[in-house]
């Protein structure tokens, strides 16, 4: 079916909330960067990726590699909604024994395409998958999302010049350039700018987007689905935290759990918006 | 006397003895393995000669994959190969592979324990005049340390082949070691080999003591026990081929028969052959034991035999610590 932007933005805000809940109850995890990429995976889930949560293994499904496994809880909450589990098991994550590790591991959740969490591995694997791919003649696309923080491993760049090398159109990259990682802002840590001429000059179309735009990730994903040239990086720009107002932009809330009173504010925030989100269209 | 099941090379104690590579026992079983399954991709972080994945690249190169100097990438990618369905070796120095990307083989491969063998070419101290950066001393603590993985370093051309050929068809995480020069060909193509079980190469009504190595220490341990035979100490000789899992019930069987176990090893013996004998046989039948291998030291430059000479490895070193453990058996 098609979902309208609003009806896309109505579950994003069930997703925020449940990320909060989620990482409330589990007292540990990385709320900034799940909040942030929260459009990008229910656009993709609902939109773009052709897959049926009933047919997990279905082998002509897209596949979407998450690299920075951290942000698991955003992941997690989506799938959820779009049915691959029960809604019920996201409040045991990172629990003992439940299907949802506190980092993706596969071993607990078939659904998931790899077990992940280590920076700077994502895209290597998802290069992998796209060449063996390509050698079979199948025609789904793979997608990574990754971190901008994870650029600082020099695995993720020798997985860029495989990419290139090989023109691996079949693969779409999705940086969460949200600016932040743990020890502060990225910029400061060590500097990725000019990210999209690096790419460039790696033989990769680029693509710069508001992560928090459904129009233009759904444009985004679409136009690289078109690019038979070379592999395509998109560089969604998000706002870390985004939709709490007091987790947004700040780099304390990379790792960091809310407690009881700062999770109540921050669902309130969520379900109003806090007059954060500009509304689509206008 | 020789182990007569185990058709051994007949000039296996002569001058004509053949010399040959394992390396190249792997790349034409390599190439084998290809022709059976088509599976089977090869890659190389820019080592496409020299561990000898050339025989594979050349006759199928849409399945073989240049990564260049990257052994991080080249284990991940093989890993995301695995994931879709594909039969990756991955190629390089066990220095590197898996020296230089062990996180990523413990995570994106062991975890999930995707069929992906990582060959580790030129380990050992073997690999002479390159000297201590390049001596893989290390691959096989850091290898089988990985709950999924199997460990297998064979000992001679005609082994390495029949391990790729095995592992190949084995659903699960390989990674197995080669050295560089070449060493007799005391096996046979008749020879039985199997992953997990270890050859019995010598058979004695009253053995002394039984010597379990692997790779190049095999045939040392050979030219060992010829040497005390003819001076009237019988030994057993055991190719412990497999490293991960461990024939256990050989270790024990034998320990208790001779009450005096000898493991040597082109390796560290820390997290090495020894290492896990030794917790083997502290769980189930506690005996006498040496150790030989490289003794929590780095290794230099130099001639193979001078480099075994210097850390404990030549003939001559085998003998005297079997005496030694004799003399100490019988205290």
């Amino acid at each position: 079916m098609k979902y309208t932007t609003e009806e896309l933005q109505e579950i994003s805000k069930e997703v925020r909330k449940d990320i909060i809940e989620m990482i409330l109850k589990a007292g540990y995890g990385h709320p900034a960067g799940s909040l942030g990429m929260v459009d990008v995976l229910v656009t993709l889930y609902y939109v773009i990726l052709l897959h049926d949560p009933k047919k997990p293994d279905w082998e002509d499904r897209d596949r979407l590699v998450l690299s920075n496994g951290h942000i698991c809880p955003a992941r997690y909450a989506v799938m959820a909604h779009r049915g691959y589990f029960e809604h019920k098991e996201l409040f045991k994550i990172g629990k003992f024994g439940s299907i949802l590790q506190g980092h993706p591991d596969k071993r607990f959740l078939k659904s998931l395409e790899t077990t992940s969490g280590p920076l700077g591995s994502g895209l290597s694997q998802a290069c992998g998958v796209a060449y063996g791919a390509r050698m079979d003649k199948k025609r789904f696309r793979t997608f990574v999302i990754c971190s901008d923080g994870e650029h600082n491993e020099g695995n993720h760049w020798e997985a860029v010049m495989f990419a290139g090398k090989n023109n691996l159109s079949n693969l779409t990259l999705i940086v969460d350039r949200n600016n932040i990682q743990i020890d502060g802002h990225t910029e400061d840590i060590m500097p990725l700018e000019p990210l999209l001429d690096k790419y460039k000059s790696f033989g990769w179309s680029v693509i710069d987007i508001d992560g928090h735009n459904f129009d233009e990730i759904v444009s985004a994903c679409s136009k690289a689905r078109s690019i038979f040239e070379n592999p395509t990086v998109i560089i969604a720009h998000t706002i870390p935290g985004m939709g709490v107002d007091f987790m947004e932009n700040n780099p304390n809330w990379h790792a960091k759990a809310p407690n009881d009173i700062e999770a109540k504010k921050a669902i309130m925030e969520i379900r109003t918006m806090g007059g954060k989100v500009t509304p689509y269209g206008e | 006397m020789l182990n007569a099941k185990l058709n051994l090379n007949p000039d296996i104690f002569t001058k004509k003895i053949e010399m040959k590579l394992m390396r190249d026992g792997f790349g034409h079983g390599l190439l084998e393995a290809g022709e059976q399954d088509e599976r089977i991709v090869a890659l190389t972080a820019d080592l496409k000669e020299s561990t000898k994945v050339n025989y594979f690249a050349d006759k199928f190169p849409e399945r073989f994959i240049e990564v260049g100097v990257a052994e991080q990438n080249l284990v991940t990618i093989a890993s995301g190969l695995a994931n879709f369905g594909k039969i990756p070796f991955a190629t390089s120095y066990a220095i590197f592979s898996p020296g230089r990307n062990w996180e990523q083989i413990r995570t994106t491969i062991g975890i999930d324990g995707y069929p992906v063998k990582i060959i580790g070419a030129q380990s050992g101290l073997n690999i002479g005049h390159y000297g201590v950066t390049h001596q893989g001393l290390e691959d096989i603590a850091l290898a089988q340390v990985i709950p999924s993985m199997n460990v297998v370093a064979p000992s001679d051309y005609n082994e390495a082949k029949k391990a790729t050929l095995e592992m190949a068809k084995i659903d699960k995480p390989f990674y197995m070691r080669l050295p560089r020069i070449e060493s007799p060909v005391y096996t046979t193509e008749k020879s039985p080999f199997k992953i997990g079980k270890a050859n019995i190469l010598t058979e004695s009504k009253k053995p002394e003591v039984a010597i379990i190595a692997y790779g190049l220490m095999v045939y040392q341990a050979l030219l060992a026990y010829k040497e005390l035979e003819k001076n009237g100490i019988e030994t057993i000789v055991i190719n412990m081929h497999t490293i991960k899992p461990l024939d256990e019930e050989v270790v024990i069987r034998y320990a208790k028969l001779t009450n005096a176990i000898m493991t040597i090893e082109e390796h560290q013996v820390i997290g090495g052959l020894g290492s896990v004998v030794s917790q083997t046989l502290s769980k189930n039948f506690p005996v006498h034991m040496e150790m030989l291998g490289v003794q929590d030291r780095f290794g230099q430059s130099g001639k193979p035999d001078e480099l075994f000479k210097e850390y404990g490895l030549a003939k001559e070193d085998i003998i005297k610590s079997i005496k030694k453990l004799i003399a100490k058996k019988n205290a």
